[in-house]
């Protein structure tokens, strides 16, 4: 009897505490502390023990006194944009942006950092505003190399295959043979040329200025279009090559961790991964690896709720830069088909990958929705994509 | 072949360019009466990058380290975020610092206390944290209202928003944007600028090619009174096209087009061209001001329920703060109106500093940086 009664208060109690936890606003609900001691490290600067990120926070100090020098504006946003994309951390983007704040949103701008401009709103998923800094500064400077690479990716992100190969082409006597076809290699593997492509790749001959950082670059490429096209044992050969180069790059682990994913290799990308969780993108990989894995259940369950949460900060932030990867864990990790296809849709409606029009087919199969299925079925006839991941989508008829 | 890999790295692989997560404060206040009591996250990272927190430069920042750095956090984040009340600052004390753990790390927390001097149905907040530093922080605020709670989040772009509006009763929401409207324009000094500019002459008549007396406080009035409806007439009309979204121009030309009104008008002062019909100029020029106006209130963030009332509101309040400027401007000048001081000083000396500052405004916004970067850069 005194059970029972028991019982039901302790409902009534979680009710009650459920129902007022739901009026409390999420940051204040959050426990903050007074920590046990002085000595207490609370957080690691990414500048410990990297000299290079050091000399960035010295002369962004001597920028500050002098912000309209364009040489030093340069050289920070230069800098800073290269620790965003090695350490894969938005704050550098904004440290970049920063430097070119006297330049952010003029017309008349020196050509670097109309350059620089592009790239990091190209960073904020801003194809088209990078791509009329791009267009502007190639009017103005036809063979200002870096400005056509550039534009060539920003092309192939948006799908605009045929433009990004012209960009490609003029790159002629510009720079090395292996740059302009690992350019051109993306963009043609995605438009019906990818043996092609691939064997142009592989046939190029390497300069002395193609250093490691090129060289992985092409040879991740053509690892991808390996991937895509089946071939799985050179795809393997080619990401260990790159690998070899550059053991830390987070785009290339994310794409070999896809590549494993797919063969079922899911401990190889926990062993591959583990100590990438403050990625987003890798973290998701973890996680559908741990997924297929008994026993990392728990570690599982924690990743599960990070990225949950990360992608809850990014939507109140009102980014819409990780639509791609928040459908991919809707649909992979939650199996909620219909959120996710939502998702793949506004993500297709501004960047047309692979990657994109992967989940755009997976989210449209398991929603089974004809519509969606026949825009992507419409895209890779269209291009003639080659991608062994990509079954023809059952709803088209 | 340099120059090209420099930023090689940077853009070979786009799309996988933002991992982490992004700079963001997390603000919460909670309004009982004229009561605020909120709290601030703020990512100690983002502090090291404003003001530094790593004493002895090791890389590690530490409880002892932080500590060290309560007061300079809080003279930091408290002019930074600034809250008022029916137009008038709530005073606001940062106390208790603590820390919190989010996905990207450790957060210094700030516990909020606030006292406003009434209760008014909105509150406005200026945030401003991290500005110049980093363009891409976010402030994230929940503003919790009589257990009702609405998000808003600040950028760099958008640094002020006026929350508590839809809880409130149309009069008093009405009246929030009347005030915002008194504060535009006795801070938009291009307005005001402009504005005087057409009044100085105003109690002054031209004869034979000369400056005079104006005989009457009549004729002085009726030529303020013809100017000052004019302009309103004007703005009124550019306002309401371009809150509404009928008729939107880019912020730089009219910004720029606003100066080049103040430059002319002053001018006009000292070289006469335009001598009695200067309530026409008045109503052309006023056009563009609208459309200044405009882009104020949409920094403010409209409520889209109300529209109309807080676009007749912000109207109002500008013709208010308008009409003062006037009153106080009238009877001064047309007293002072036959003195040397009058003519030389503020007439003929208060021009020539006008149109040389509105002129500065002209080329800074119309050649935005690109002039004094090009100087700098020899």
């Amino acid at each position: 009897m005194v059970g029972m009664a028991c019982a039901i208060l302790i409902r009534y109690l979680l009710a009650a505490l459920a129902l007022a936890s739901a009026f409390v606003p999420a940051p204040a609900a959050a426990a903050a502390f007074v920590p046990a001691s002085d000595a207490v490290v609370l957080e690691s600067l990414p500048e410990k023990g990297d000299p290079a990120l050091a000399a960035l926070r010295r002369m962004r100090r001597d920028l500050a006194e002098n912000p309209r020098d364009p040489a030093r504006a340069i050289d920070v946003a230069r800098r800073a944009l290269q620790a965003a994309r090695t350490l894969g951390d938005p704050r550098f983007f904004g440290q970049a942006q920063a430097a070119l704040a006297p330049w952010w949103t003029a017309d008349d701008v020196p050509a670097p950092v109309l350059l620089l401009r592009a790239t990091i709103r190209q960073s904020q998923h801003d194809f088209e505003g990078a791509l009329a800094d791009l267009d502007r500064l190639l009017a103005a400077q036809p063979s200002y190399s870096q400005a056509r690479l550039t534009r060539s990716v920003v092309l192939t992100v948006v799908g605009r295959y045929a433009d990004a190969r012209g960009d490609c082409a003029a790159l002629t006597g510009l720079a090395s043979p292996l740059v302009i076809a690992a350019c051109d290699a993306g963009p043609a593997s995605l438009s019906g040329a990818a043996g092609a492509a691939y064997d142009t790749l592989l046939a190029a001959p390497l300069r002395a200025s193609d250093d490691a950082a090129v060289r992985e670059w092409a040879l991740t490429i053509a690892a991808e279009i390996a991937a895509r096209r089946g071939d799985r044992a050179r795809a393997e050969a080619h990401f260990m090559a790159a690998l070899a180069l550059d053991p830390r790059d987070a785009y290339l682990k994310g794409a070999y961790a896809d590549f494993l994913l797919e063969r079922g290799r899911a401990h190889e990308v926990v062993a591959l991964l583990r100590e990438d969780t403050r990625n987003d993108g890798l973290l998701l990989r973890l996680a559908f690896a741990e997924a297929r894995l008994p026993g990392a259940r728990a570690s599982y369950e924690a990743h599960l709720a990070d990225l949950a949460a990360r992608f809850d900060a990014a939507r109140q932030r009102g980014d819409r830069m990780h639509r791609r990867e928040e459908a991919r864990f809707r649909l992979d990790l939650l199996n909620d088909a219909t959120a996710a296809l939502a998702l793949a849709r506004a993500n297709w409606s501004v960047q047309r990958e692979a990657a994109d029009l992967r989940i755009l087919v997976d989210a449209a199969r398991a929603a089974n929705n004809a519509d969606a299925a026949n825009v992507a079925a419409a895209w890779i006839a269209r291009n003639r994509i080659e991608d062994a991941a990509l079954q023809p989508p059952a709803s088209t008829r | 072949m340099k120059r090209l890999l420099l930023l090689l790295a940077v853009v070979l692989f786009p799309a996988h360019a933002l991992a982490h997560k992004a700079s963001d404060a997390y603000l919460t206040i909670e309004r009982s009466g004229a009561t605020l009591a909120g709290r601030l996250d703020v990512a100690l990272r983002d502090l090291d990058n404003a003001i530094g927190l790593d004493d002895n430069g090791d890389g590690d920042i530490t409880w002892g380290e932080v500590r060290l750095r309560a007061d300079a956090i809080a003279a930091y984040v408290l002019p930074r975020l600034a809250v008022s009340s029916g137009g008038t600052q709530c005073a606001l004390a940062a106390s208790d610092l603590r820390i919190d753990t989010h996905t990207d790390g450790a957060y210094a927390v700030l516990t909020l206390a606030g006292a406003c001097p009434g209760r008014a149905p909105t509150l406005s907040l200026d945030y401003r944290l991290f500005e110049g530093i980093d363009p891409q922080h976010r402030g994230l605020l929940n503003f919790v209202d009589e257990g009702r709670s609405h998000s808003v989040v600040f950028t760099a772009d958008a640094p002020r928003r006026v929350v508590g509006g839809d809880n409130a009763r149309p009069l008093a929401q009405f009246a929030t944007y009347v005030h915002e409207g008194v504060f535009h324009i006795w801070t938009g000094f291009d307005h005001v600028l402009f504005l005087l500019s057409l009044l100085l002459p105003a109690v002054l008549v031209r004869r034979d090619g000369r400056w005079a007396a104006a005989d009457s406080l009549r004729v002085a009035t009726q030529d303020v009174v013809k100017v000052v409806t004019a302009f309103t007439l004007a703005h009124s009309i550019t306002l309401t096209l371009a809150a509404c979204s009928i008729v939107e121009l880019p912020s730089r030309w009219v910004e720029s087009a606003i100066a080049l009104s103040v430059v002319l008008a002053a001018l006009n002062n000292l070289y006469p061209i335009v001598a009695s019909g200067r309530w026409i100029a008045a109503f052309g020029f006023g056009l563009l001001h609208g459309f200044g106006f405009a882009g104020a209130l949409h920094d403010l963030g409209l409520p889209a329920g109300s529209l109309a009332l807080s676009l007749a509101g912000f109207n109002l309040g500008v013709e208010a703060g308008q009409l003062a400027i006037v009153l106080v401007f009238l009877p001064l000048a047309f007293l002072s109106r036959s003195t040397w001081a009058y003519r030389r000083l503020v007439f003929g000396g208060g021009s020539l500093v006008t149109a040389a500052i509105a002129s500065v405004w002209l080329v800074e916004r119309a050649f935005d940086a690109s002039v004094f970067s090009a100087l700098a850069a020899r």
